[in-house]
């Protein structure tokens, strides 16, 4: 069940960001390139850190989650291995 | 685990440590300013999550063709990563969308075919879950879709123009911004073959338990 709840927990956030409505009427026109910013900065109608801040933190914290979670099925799977090769060890010499 | 392993986890967390500070460095774009940052780690990510389908679909086209448990067990593994990373590149692009296009979302070719994209390994997952016996040969079927739809995302902004920057912004990028773009794609890249091995490992084990099983019922 703790598998339906990631899957719907991360389906729902994908789909909040998917149909929100958009901040502005029409988008702005796609960039060919990047390029360094100048002496001029960028106008900040929105502000930037709080997005950028934010994305890394979803990003570092998903891996990190992610590692954690494989590290405990992992050691679960090999502490289950462990006993079953005890007790097949124990059942040959019995 | 192999024994690299470890050096190499030693490496790629020392790369993300790393990578931060080689980002604050690197100039603000000038149309975005600083929310372009995202793009450091929303590219490598999503390059994962186009690596991770294809060779989840090559492993199930393998399996497939030859039954072989080890390319299934490899399909599985890098299903998981398609989820992954295409949960990370989902969530990061809009946040970098809201402030770049003033929309967290457009429903253009590459989002969409990413979000089907993304669907897909969860069907493959779900599949592998739930599906009961035969699901593997029915997963892998799914899993081909998968790896046909990663061509047609890397492209689509090509071919159909939309406000997501086209794939030629990679090779134009100056130094000072293609530096840690390419460190972090480094870095995501040994941190997926690293994932990969940890999921196999699992597979593996898993296996040896159904085996153990067996063998303890006879």
């Amino acid at each position: 069940m703790s598998f339906v709840r990631t899957f719907a927990r991360v389906a729902v956030l994908v789909f909040c960001c998917a149909v929100a409505a958009p901040a502005s009427g029409q988008p702005p026109e796609p960039q060919d390139e990047f390029k360094p910013v100048g002496n001029s900065p960028a106008p900040e109608q929105i502000p930037a850190a709080p997005l950028l801040i934010g994305a890394y933190i979803v990003v570092l914290a998903g891996l990190f989650a992610y590692i954690v979670s494989l590290s405990r099925r992992l050691s679960a799977v090999q502490h289950d291995v462990e006993r079953l090769e005890g007790d097949l060890k124990r059942k040959g010499r019995g | 685990m192999p024994k690299w392993f470890s050096p190499a986890a030693i490496l790629c967390g020392l790369m993300f440590v790393v990578s931060p500070v080689l980002i604050a460095n690197a100039p603000d774009e000038s149309a975005m300013g600083m929310v372009y940052k995202i793009y450091y780690y929303h590219m490598p990510s999503a390059w994962m999550f186009l690596l991770a389908p294809l060779v989840c679909g090559v492993s199930s086209a393998l399996f497939l063709a030859r039954g072989r448990d080890a390319d299934d067990r490899r399909a599985w593994a890098a299903a998981e990563l398609t989820v992954l990373f295409g949960a990370l590149t989902l969530i990061t692009g809009p946040l970098w969308a809201r402030r770049a296009w003033g929309t967290w979302w457009v429903w253009d070719a590459r989002l969409t075919s990413s979000l089907v994209g993304w669907m897909i390994g969860w069907a493959y997952l779900i599949l592998r879950r739930y599906g009961g016996p035969g699901s593997d040969k029915l997963a892998a079927g799914v899993a081909l879709f998968g790896a046909v739809n990663v061509p047609f995302i890397y492209i689509s902004v090509n071919y159909w123009r939309t406000i997501h920057p086209p794939t030629t912004v990679v090779p134009r990028l100056p130094v000072s911004m293609g530096v840690p773009l390419w460190f972090c794609v480094f870095a995501f890249l040994l941190l997926f073959i690293l994932l990969m091995t940890m999921r196999l490992r699992l597979e593996a084990a898993r296996a040896r338990l159904d085996a153990l099983y067996v063998a303890l019922d006879e």
